[in-house]
């Protein structure tokens, strides 16, 4: 079985704003917060309970509740964008609970991402904004009609004020509650358009450094629910014991000790290993290292040994006669460095890295008949529905899933296989429901990786130093054509999210980018800025190479090269007067980076020192500056800077899987080094918005400059040692200071 | 049949003496703020108290437990009115938030026997609890605010 996601439908629909009355079902308990309520349910409509679109239902007692189309990974998406519809609503965010979206991407697809509900690639806010608050003027306009009708006075005397409806000429008031209880509406109902958004000066929320996360208070009490804590009547519990090697399959099963383990229901037979479906989570695990199970020996995957391939990939980018598919030309950049006087030519390279969400993958399946239903900390839940169908042998309308909140994503929880497991074992035992638990060890041995990639880059300057063309060769596997083919086959063979990041918005008058692919058959996937990660890691060292070449300081090269981008430089400036980029610091060293993935502007400056015995790297701290156009909740984008800072640290000193022969080496954090508190750095942010300007992204866009300014200031401080290749473990830095 | 006692309230569990604590809290009790992370205790997220004891319980086995007080994140107070609890969310440290209950049921540890602890003694304690959405920063503002306000 392939993993695929599917868009489901490229175009917003209609529907999204067309009035029903009457509730929807939609299932699912988050806990049980206080203050707002997250989640609960929306339950069929109360009567007198007034649904103006498919987005927003105002109960009597005045309460709105609203639909978060995202899923909550700790990005904060789930205050993000209800508080989008409740600022143009004019409600009282004290009387708003979130409600999590059902499975349904014709109504609550992302309209910026081909349609589908996924929640990844930093799009959500970018993606969603404009349609949310046109929803919630929308039905501030519909409260307004139906007050107008019950106070008998033209609608254009009315005004909101948060949660009412007011009359200034007679002084009378109506709670949104009242409206929705008593109001006869128009028909038609009233549309927004953008005239009728508020200005940025009467927003009330958006910016507001008091509004606080609506999951927050559950995760401090054991309350919240994730995937893994789903308890359901008379549920069994599943494992999976997987193939060693990718695509491998099971030939001899021998589960007779396995079967005697009290508690054991049944052994299944699957395409990918062998499942175990028991009364207790301790039964399974016992019996999962009790199967003896032999493999297969076919899949290519065995040919696969990370050092070794990587060692090719270099090769292939280097090697100027392989042609790759191009990603960007701007001009003949390759004839520009014919001409430079000096070019600056390296590769870059970074290995894979896991994601290791700390909740391990796990979903919960029932099937009854035809019918599925899943509970699952899921990034993508209309893309599992046809999973879920072809294995049981239905219609994906017959599929609901809950999303639960997720312990982590970082785009590992767009895959499927996880409830692949969980529908599998389900349909062994109808009727019951069974909750699929991964060890650690199969998170971390079964992962969808970020490629492994080899970047060579290549740019001349001429007599003056100015750059005259810019050559980016991307050389790493696909993952678009494993997840999304016909995206991957319509852009002819390019994979957009394997070379994102590689444009630039810095002045080049000739630029190149090819991607050459290397298809070796280990799934690869979405990791925390996809391609962004790497291919910021070797724009912007090279671009402190250049400024070293030509002995200038390499934020002032930067900012030549930003002469007409001004929000590139206000955070390039803001960032180096808050580190005093100027003032020498002993045994320690600066270095800066920026990058304007995301839609948002980030620039940071790393202090480290080096201990030249070890190799050991130390950073002791990150300053940052971001822009992210308009800043919904500024409190947030620091916390959001803060993680992508700490794990941009993070998997550029240490994360780093190695697999031989196909077979993984890592299998837990005491393999698979993580980064941990006494080795992050602290962490001063700016949030800079600029007013007017776009919704940028937050949830990726800290992680990107971490990593490359590490390396420029361990560069800066050795007066010019070059770290290539993430990791910079100790043992290659000792290497590259011997060398 | 192993008896002890969970947040204050006696329990009797029939499971295999050598089941580990974290699944005897988490799917036999249905205590489910405690959670799974890795299952060899490099993680923390799992860490409860026992008998006062910060306490890694999915290498702690239910025969280990018996006739002990064992506290998870839902006894550490009755109405999230411990001062960690109320500094995690004054500095808004959680993200998914999967970690945090370990997170907190270590803190407490800490500032049980060092109620004002220097940065230094924060990072030494909490160094076994990974955060992977990287909070490491309000953590640390978190018990330092916890310590001040008490």
């Amino acid at each position: 079985m392939t993993h695929i996601l599917q868009p489901q439908s490229r175009a917003l629909s209609r529907r999204s704003f067309l009035v029903t009355v009457g509730g929807l079902g939609i299932a699912v308990a988050f806990g049980r917060p206080p203050g707002l309520a997250y989640g609960a349910d929306i339950a069929p409509s109360a009567q007198g309970d007034f649904r103006p679109n498919a987005w927003v239902t105002i109960a009597a007692d005045g309460t709105v509740s609203i639909i978060s189309p995202a899923v909550e990974m700790g990005q904060g998406i789930t205050t993000t964008l209800p508080l989008l519809v409740a600022e143009e609503l004019d409600a009282d965010w004290n009387r708003v609970r979130v409600v999590q979206a059902p499975s349904d991407a014709e109504t609550y697809g992302n309209p910026g991402f081909y349609g589908i509900q996924l929640t990844g690639g930093s799009e959500s806010t970018r993606g969603y904004n404009a349609l949310l608050r046109l929803t919630g003027a929308q039905t501030r306009l519909v409260l307004l009609a139906g007050a107008a009708g019950m106070l008998n006075v033209p609608v254009k005397e009315l005004e909101t004020e948060p949660h009412k409806v007011v009359h200034p000429p007679s002084g009378r008031s109506l709670d949104y509650g009242e409206i929705a209880a008593r109001a006869v509406l128009p028909d038609p109902l009233p549309q927004a358009t953008e005239a009728d958004l508020k200005p940025s000066d009467r927003w009330r929320y958006i910016g507001s450094r008091t509004i606080l996360r609506i999951d927050v208070p559950s995760k401090i009490n054991g309350t919240a629910v994730f995937g893994i804590d789903v308890q359901l009547p008379n549920m069994l519990f599943g494992a999976v014991l997987r193939a060693p090697v990718q695509d491998e399959r099971p030939e001899t099963i021998d589960d007779a000790e396995a079967r005697d383990v009290p508690g054991i229901t049944h052994i299944v037979a699957l395409p990918y290993g062998v499942g175990i479906i028991g009364e207790t989570v301790e039964a399974t695990k016992r019996a999962k290292d009790l199967l003896k199970v032999t493999w297969s020996t076919t899949s290519r995957v065995r040919n696969y040994t990370s050092q070794r391939l990587l060692d090719e990939y270099r090769a292939v980018g280097r090697d100027l006669s392989q042609q790759g598919v191009p990603a960007h030309t701007n001009g003949d950049a390759e004839a520009a460095i014919a001409g430079a006087t000096t070019v600056i030519e390296v590769d870059y390279m970074s290995d894979h890295v896991a994601h290791a969400t700390m909740e391990p993958m796990n979903a919960t399946a029932l099937v009854t008949g035809d019918r599925v239903e899943i509970w699952a900390p899921t990034q993508g839940p209309t893309g599992t529905q046809g999973f879920a169908a072809e294995i049981v042998g239905t219609t994906p309308d017959k599929v609901k899933v809950n999303t639960t909140l997720l312990g982590g994503g970082f785009g590992r929880k767009a895959e499927a296989d996880f409830i692949v497991d969980a529908v599998s074992l389900a349909k062994a035992v109808e009727g019951r429901p069974v909750k699929v638990i991964w060890s650690r060890e199969d998170d971390v041995r079964h992962d969808t990786f970020r490629p492994l990639e080899a970047q060579h880059v290549k740019v001349g300057l001429d007599a003056e130093g100015n750059i005259v063309g810019w050559r980016h060769r991307i050389v790493a596997d696909s993952i678009f054509a494993r997840t999304l083919p016909p995206v991957f086959a319509e852009a002819g063979g390019h994979d957009d999210v394997v070379t994102e990041g590689a444009k630039f918005n810095y002045a080049v008058p000739a630029h190149q980018i090819e991607y050459l692919r290397q298809d070796k058959g280990l799934a690869i996937g979405f990791w925390f800025a996809v391609g962004v990660g790497y291919t910021r890691f070797a724009i912007e060292c090279v671009i402190d190479e250049i400024a070293a070449a030509r002995g200038i300081d390499p934020a002032a090269l930067r900012l030549e090269l930003l002469k007409d981008q001004p929000r590139a430089r206000k955070v390039i400036e803001t960032v180096a007067r808050m580190a005093e980029w100027d003032r020498a610091r002993d045994g320690r060293g600066l270095g800066l980076a920026y990058s304007d993935a995301f839609g948002s502007h980030c620039a940071q400056v790393a202090e480290v020192s080096l201990n030249r015995d070890t190799g050991q790297i130390r950073v002791h701290k990150v300053w940052c500056a971001i822009d992210a156009g308009v800043a919904i909740q500024p409190l947030h984008i620091e916390a959001m800077m803060m993680t992508g800072i700490t794990n941009g640290t993070g998997h550029a000193l240490f994360e780093q899987i190695n697999v031989v022969n196909g077979e993984v080496q890592e299998s837990n954090f005491d393999t698979y080094r993580v980064i941990r508190m006494s080795e992050a750095p602290e962490i001063e942010v700016a949030v800079v918005p600029t007013p007017g300007s776009p919704f940028g992204g937050i949830g990726q866009a800290g992680l990107p400059p971490a990593g490359p300014a590490i390396a420029n200031a361990v560069a800066r401080l050795t007066g010019g040692l070059r770290l290539r290749h993430y990791p910079f473990t100790p043992e290659r830095v000792k290497a590259a200071l011997e060398a | 049949m192993t008896t002890f006692t969970i947040n204050g309230r006696a329990v009797d569990v029939a499971a295999e003496p050598d089941t580990p604590l974290l699944w005897v809290i988490r799917e036999h009790l249905k205590l489910t703020g405690t959670k799974f992370g890795c299952g060899i205790a490099q993680c923390g997220a799992c860490t409860v108290h026992i008998d006062g004891e910060p306490t890694r319980s999915c290498q702690t086995f239910l025969e280990d437990v018996a006739g002990r007080e064992v506290t998870t994140i839902e006894g550490l107070s009755p109405d999230a009115s411990h001062p960690l609890q109320k500094a995690w969310i004054s500095e808004q440290v959680p993200q998914c938030g999967y970690c945090q209950s370990g997170q907190i049921m270590q803190a407490a540890a800490l500032l049980e026997h060092t109620p004002a602890p220097t940065r230094e003694q924060i990072i030494a304690h909490m160094d076994g609890n990974i955060c992977r959405c990287g909070t490491y920063v309000r953590i640390i503002s978190a018990i330092q605010r916890a310590a001040q306000e008490g």
